[in-house]
């Protein structure tokens, strides 16, 4: 396992309790000579499982002797780390500048609208996951949304329905293909 | 080495900061976030200095002093600054004096008061609920200035780690392990953070309602738990005769610090199931005698035993709890007087 | 499994890798595609028309002829998907996997210029096919971006082959460290993050400072909202970054180096981890580096959301594995940074400027630019420009080349009100200072900072105090919390915004604001505190009128504030009763057939029945 973890547009696995303990446990290695090797770590966690419960903190501060207060401390600050579980697919805003200027905000609220969910939230079904971000570098492209690593550029509010769509019917198949 | 501060020629060593050599010098600079045991983090922004050379206003708590510096602790900017500090913290919380136990003892209070401030120019703020659900700290939120020492106390001076900072900007937070209530995370409930919080955030629990700082008499004594001898202050009530809470003093050997029964254990002295007079048995009952009494009926007693069975029936045991001299007189005297050595101690084992 | 490749053990091996990748396209390949695939052009779905033309090439049996490589951002985003024809050097734009065929029939088989495909210049919208004669090309000098849209970031080969790598050899067999400090002081080059302290200061700071472990850092959490240029270069050059880093290790006694990149970037993490994965097996990262008995090794860190964290110290933090919370200076980083060792941190773009400084003398650098702002500068258009993108032109230019000459303009032939420059750090500059020459002085002056160059351009229909809000919003909650002024400070700056924008402002407010902002920035303890209040104080100062309005007229001239507009609806109005279903508050009525009216005692302002009307018959104002 590589520390650093390159990134991967893979859906995140559904798996909790004595697993995380586990894979924790499986990983940690590497990391306990790496200094600085919390967030690292917390990244790793939240690549596989897509999220960091409670027992992930607990494991994580167990296996590099930090204080869980400090664990909590560091997922806590940083917005990408989530302490619930979020969909398949994360959605992201942009709301920096440009994609304020060419009106984000009209792309959020429709979101809103089309998943019946605030930000922050995740869709009954478990499918999406909603919420904003800070300029994704995309400004010429503005405005832009990403939804897990995929940018989506000039968003316009009408087309919202058929992103999604989109997204639904790719889950939709690799179920059926087993996956 | 030798540096200006407010026009004033001191003398300083190296390493020391400029907050330390100008106390030192009773040069008076606030601070909030700054404590002795804690060290400098730099947050509050109160001790605020001028440095000619450096741009901007420099903290003099983390601003090591150096060869021909030229410090200026009061101007016009810096009582702006300060200001602004004491008004922005007032008005993030519930700081309200009246019914504040803190009152009197309260470091954002003096702030304030130097400062001429009595209400914070902006609206104020609505936070977190107290959590009162540990037996002997009492954290209310809403007083919380964010400084940091109760966090640097748990982590680097008891070396508990229990507490940190969560979330982040004007969502920090201190918590308990993973934010769980203080009563279910793991404090040992030392009460290190009550003893550094600078306001009324944290909260000796069994002191609340037991009289302010300056209603208090402050006693300075030994902790008398254990051998370390630990030094602290007991605030009493003269009135009631009764302790009403303990802290510890910032001199050897515990610079500051007691454990959960130094701090929190100090109800025996007034329980009315102590002992206050020598009790001799009398017919299967203790009764109250003289000193004189028990002392001559110890004394024989002692001597008839040890005549008729020898000197190694006898046996004396020391205690944590008397003086390095009681417990010299102890031993000599079963060694010397008695002729055995049956000597013990509870702090032995 | 992969073939291994031969180590690059000295300067002589050096020398062959890049004459073999000079000389080994042009043996067999009489064409070259260069795809872009910078992060726009990839959401316009570069990817699918690279494999179009993959097919198409196989189809016509041309795929020995005709090289297809993906290279990194061209520049006007706006236009893309693009790609270059590099024997001459056509641009074509908006591709679509559609035109693959068109492409290798017309351009590579018969030779013709596919003119529906070429750049649009002007009113009359003259195809200009020719990158060369392109205005948007031709005003800009490439330093920074001297490869992107040239090679294959994800070859190594390929950047030997156009003399990557060869400053650091240089350096290393031909210059002390100081004499590579030297040269980075003859170049004038300033630190690109924004503050702009002079590079080789910094270098020479941590050369002197006592210690055996010293560490470079590079700053690739490009977290200004409308900047974009580090990602581009990681994404499009990655191992000139990685070359610049080498050679700053080496002058100040590194032997190892972090990136830190931001959550928000997947394929400049994944391009730059492939280079260093590249450059460690050829032996240009690692133990004795070309034989030079120099060592250095590289890795990535991801950031994991936390704008404060380009901050420099707070970076460190984050490195370390803290919350991302700054540090008091002094200590400064070259004395005590990262894990109290003396610490070197520039970011990507400062880096990309170092290898070229190094192989071409810091004269040549310092040829461009002004009197004291030296070099070239990156700049990313975003807003209302006609053509949004990434250009780099000489320090100094004036924003209205930059706008007008390069950016063509204004979005929709409306009028240009303002361009924010530096992010949430920055200022709005207005019209009258359009002409303001791109310097960190120039910019200074008018209340805005060069940054890290996010220009954000802004017509009419922007509101200014909107801006400056949502710049106090996003600092507010970008705030680490360790400091008092800046944690609650910002908040109650947007209190007051917010307030104002809902029609409650006072008067007073102004005042107030005007002092709160004073003081955050002179009593907060980092640079995202100490610059928080700028866009605020910016725009108070360059349209004050626009804050009184909202203030004093309870009202939002530019139409962006809801709680400011009224609504009303014109005689254009067909009676067809789309605004009255859109009503949620039942505010308008009419029959059908018959004009409708808005009663404004109702009317909650949200703009539903302005977005259904189909005949635009519903005025805001």
């Amino acid at each position: 396992m590589n520390p650093h973890g390159k990134t991967e547009n893979a859906l995140p696995e559904v798996l909790t309790g004595n697993s995380e303990a586990e894979f924790i446990t499986s990983i940690i290695a590497p990391y306990r000579d790496m200094p600085g090797a919390l967030i690292p770590l917390l990244q790793a966690v939240q690549q596989k499982f897509g999220y960091l419960s409670d027992n992930a903190l607990r494991s994580v501060s167990d296996g590099l002797g930090l204080p869980l207060a400090k664990v909590f401390g560091v997922v806590t600050f940083y917005s990408f780390f989530s302490r619930v579980p979020r969909g398949k697919f994360l959605i992201r805003v942009c709301l920096g500048t440009a994609c304020y200027v060419l009106g984000a905000a009209d792309v959020l609220d429709c979101l809103q609208k089309e998943l019946e969910i605030g930000v922050g939230q995740t869709t009954s079904d478990g499918i999406f996951t909603l919420d904003v971000g800070r300029c994704f570098g995309a400004c010429g492209l503005a405005p832009v949304i990403m939804i897990n690593d995929t940018v989506h550029q000039q968003v316009r509010p009408s087309q919202v329905p058929k992103i999604l769509a989109g997204y639904r019917k790719s889950l939709l198949s690799a179920l059926e293909n087993g996956q | 080495m030798i540096l200006t501060i407010n026009g004033i020629t001191v003398e300083a060593q190296t390493g020391q900061t400029i907050l330390q050599a100008a106390r030192t010098h009773g040069i008076f600079i606030p601070t909030l976030c700054y404590h002795s045991q804690t060290g400098p983090t730099g947050k509050c922004r109160m001790c605020l200095v001028e440095v000619v050379g450096m741009r901007g206003l420099q903290t003099s708590c983390t601003i090591e002093v150096a060869e021909g510096m030229v410090v200026t602790t009061e101007s016009e900017a810096l009582t702006a600054a300060r200001r602004l500090v004491v008004d922005l913290l007032l008005a993030s919380g519930k700081h309200d004096c009246l019914s504040c136990e803190k009152s009197g003892a309260c470091e954002l209070q003096d702030a304030a008061y130097r400062l001429g401030i009595e209400r914070p120019s902006f609206p104020v703020e609505e936070v977190e609920p107290t959590d009162e659900s540990s037996e002997f700290v009492y954290f209310e939120r809403q007083k919380c200035i964010k400084c940091g020492r109760c966090i640097a106390g748990c982590n680097a001076v008891v070396v508990n780690e229990v507490l940190d900072f969560a979330h982040r900007g004007a969502e920090t937070k201190v918590v308990c392990d993973n934010d769980v209530p203080m009563a279910e995370s793991t404090c040992v409930q030392c009460g290190q953070c009550v003893q550094l919080c600078p306001t009324g955030a944290l909260i000796d629990k069994k002191a609340r309602g037991k009289g302010r700082v300056w209603e208090l008499d402050k006693v300075n004594t030994t902790c008398p738990y254990c051998g370390v001898g630990c030094q602290m202050t007991l605030l009493v009530d003269r009135g009631r005769n009764r302790i009403a809470r303990v802290t510890a003093r910032q001199v050897a050997p515990n610079r500051g610090t007691l454990c959960v029964k130094g701090r929190y254990a100090y109800e025996f002295p007034s329980s009315p199931n102590r002992l206050t007079h020598p009790q001799v048995r009398k017919n299967g009952r203790l009764e109250n005698v003289s000193w004189d009494e028990a002392l001559d009926y110890t004394a024989d007693r002692i001597k008839t035993i040890v005549q008729r069975d020898g000197p190694d029936v006898f046996s004396a045991f020391g205690s944590g709890r008397i003086t390095n001299e009681n417990n010299y007189a102890i031993q000599k005297f079963t060694r010397a007087v008695i002729g055995t050595n049956n000597v013990d101690h509870c702090a032995r084992t | 499994m992969k073939n291994s490749v031969p180590k690059i053990a000295t300067r002589a091996d050096l020398d062959r890798v890049r004459d073999a990748a000079r000389s080994a396209p042009d043996k067999d390949v009489r064409e070259k595609i260069l795809v872009c695939t910078g992060g726009g052009c990839m959401a316009a779905g570069a990817k699918a028309i690279k494999t179009a033309l993959t097919g198409e090439l196989k189809k016509q049996g041309l795929e020995k002829e005709v090289a297809l490589v993906e290279t990194g951002c061209l520049g006007p985003c706006v236009v893309g998907p693009v790609l270059v024809m590099s024997k001459e050097r056509v641009f074509y734009q908006g591709v679509a996997p559609a035109d693959a065929a068109e492409i290798v029939q017309e351009h590579i088989v018969k030779g013709r210029i596919i003119e529906r495909l070429a750049w649009k210049e002007g009113p009359h919208k003259t195809p200009l096919p020719l990158q060369a004669e392109i205005p948007f090309f031709k005003r800009q000098t490439k330093i920074v971006l001297r490869n992107c849209g040239v090679i294959d970031p994800n070859s190594i080969d390929d950047y030997i082959g156009h003399d990557g790598y060869q400053a650091v050899a240089q350096a290393l067999f031909s210059m002390t460290p100081e004499t590579v400090i030297e040269e980075m002081k003859k170049s004038g080059l300033r630190g690109r993050g924004g503050a702009g302290f002079p590079t080789h200061l910094k270098w020479a700071m941590a050369r002197k400072s006592p210690g055996e472990v010293k560490y470079i850092l590079c700053n690739a959490d490009e977290g200004d909202p409308g900047a974009f240029m580090d990602r581009s270069v990681l994404e499009g050059d990655p191992h000139a970054v990685i070359e610049g880093m080498l050679i700053g290790g080496y002058a100040i006694g590194a032997h190892q180096g972090y990136v830190y990149v931001r959550a928000e970037y997947p394929l400049a993490v994944e391009r730059l981890q492939r280079a260093i994965e590249a450059a460690s097996e050829r032996g240009l990262l690692g133990e004795n580096i070309l034989g030079s008995g120099f060592n250095f090794a590289l890795e990535i860190r991801k950031g994991s959301g936390a704008f404060v964290c380009g901050e420099e110290t707070a970076l460190m933090a984050s490195i370390e594995g803290n919350r991302g919370e700054p540090r008091p200076r002094p200590p400064y980083p070259a004395l005590k940074g990262l894990w109290r060792r003396p610490t070197v941190l520039n970011n990507v773009e400062t880096f990309a400027n170092v290898p070229f400084i190094i192989a071409r003398g810091g004269a040549a650098y310092s040829a461009l630019g002004t009197e004291r702002s030296k070099g070239s500068k990156v700049f990313a258009l975003a807003g209302a420009i006609t053509i949004s993108g990434l250009v780099e032109v000489p320090v100094g230019t004036p924003l209205e080349d930059l706008i007008y000459e390069i950016g063509g303009g204004i979005k929709g032939g409306r009028n240009f009100k303002a361009a924010q420059i530096g992010g949430p750090s920055g200022g709005c500059i207005p019209r009258e200072h359009i002409a303001v020459p791109l310097d960190y002085e120039s910019l200074n002056a008018l209340g805005a900072i060069m940054g890290s160059g996010g220009l954000v351009v802004m017509d009419e229909s922007a509101c200014m105090v909107d801006v400056a809000r949502f710049f106090m919003e996003f600092v507010q909650e970008e705030s680490c919390g360790k400091c008092v002024p800046c944690r609650e400070g910002t908040k109650r700056m947007l209190d007051i915004l917010n307030k104002i924008c809902a029609g409650d402002g006072c008067p007073e407010d102004l005042a107030l604001l005007q002092e709160l902002g004073g003081q955050i920035k002179a009593a907060s303890l980092c640079g995202l505190g100490q610059t928080a209040p700028n866009p605020v104080l910016s725009t108070m100062r360059h349209f004050r009128d626009e804050y009184e309005a909202h203030i004093v007229h309870k009202r939002c001239p530019a139409g962006v504030c809801a709680a400011l507009l009224v609504y009303s609806i014109t005689d254009a109005c067909t009676g067809c009763g789309a605004c009255k279903r859109a009503c949620p508050s039942a505010a308008i009525a009419g029959s059908a057939k018959v004009k409708h009216i808005i009663d404004p005692a109702l009317c909650i302002r949200c703009g539903a029945c302005f977005k259904a009307c189909k005949f635009g018959a519903v005025l805001k104002a």
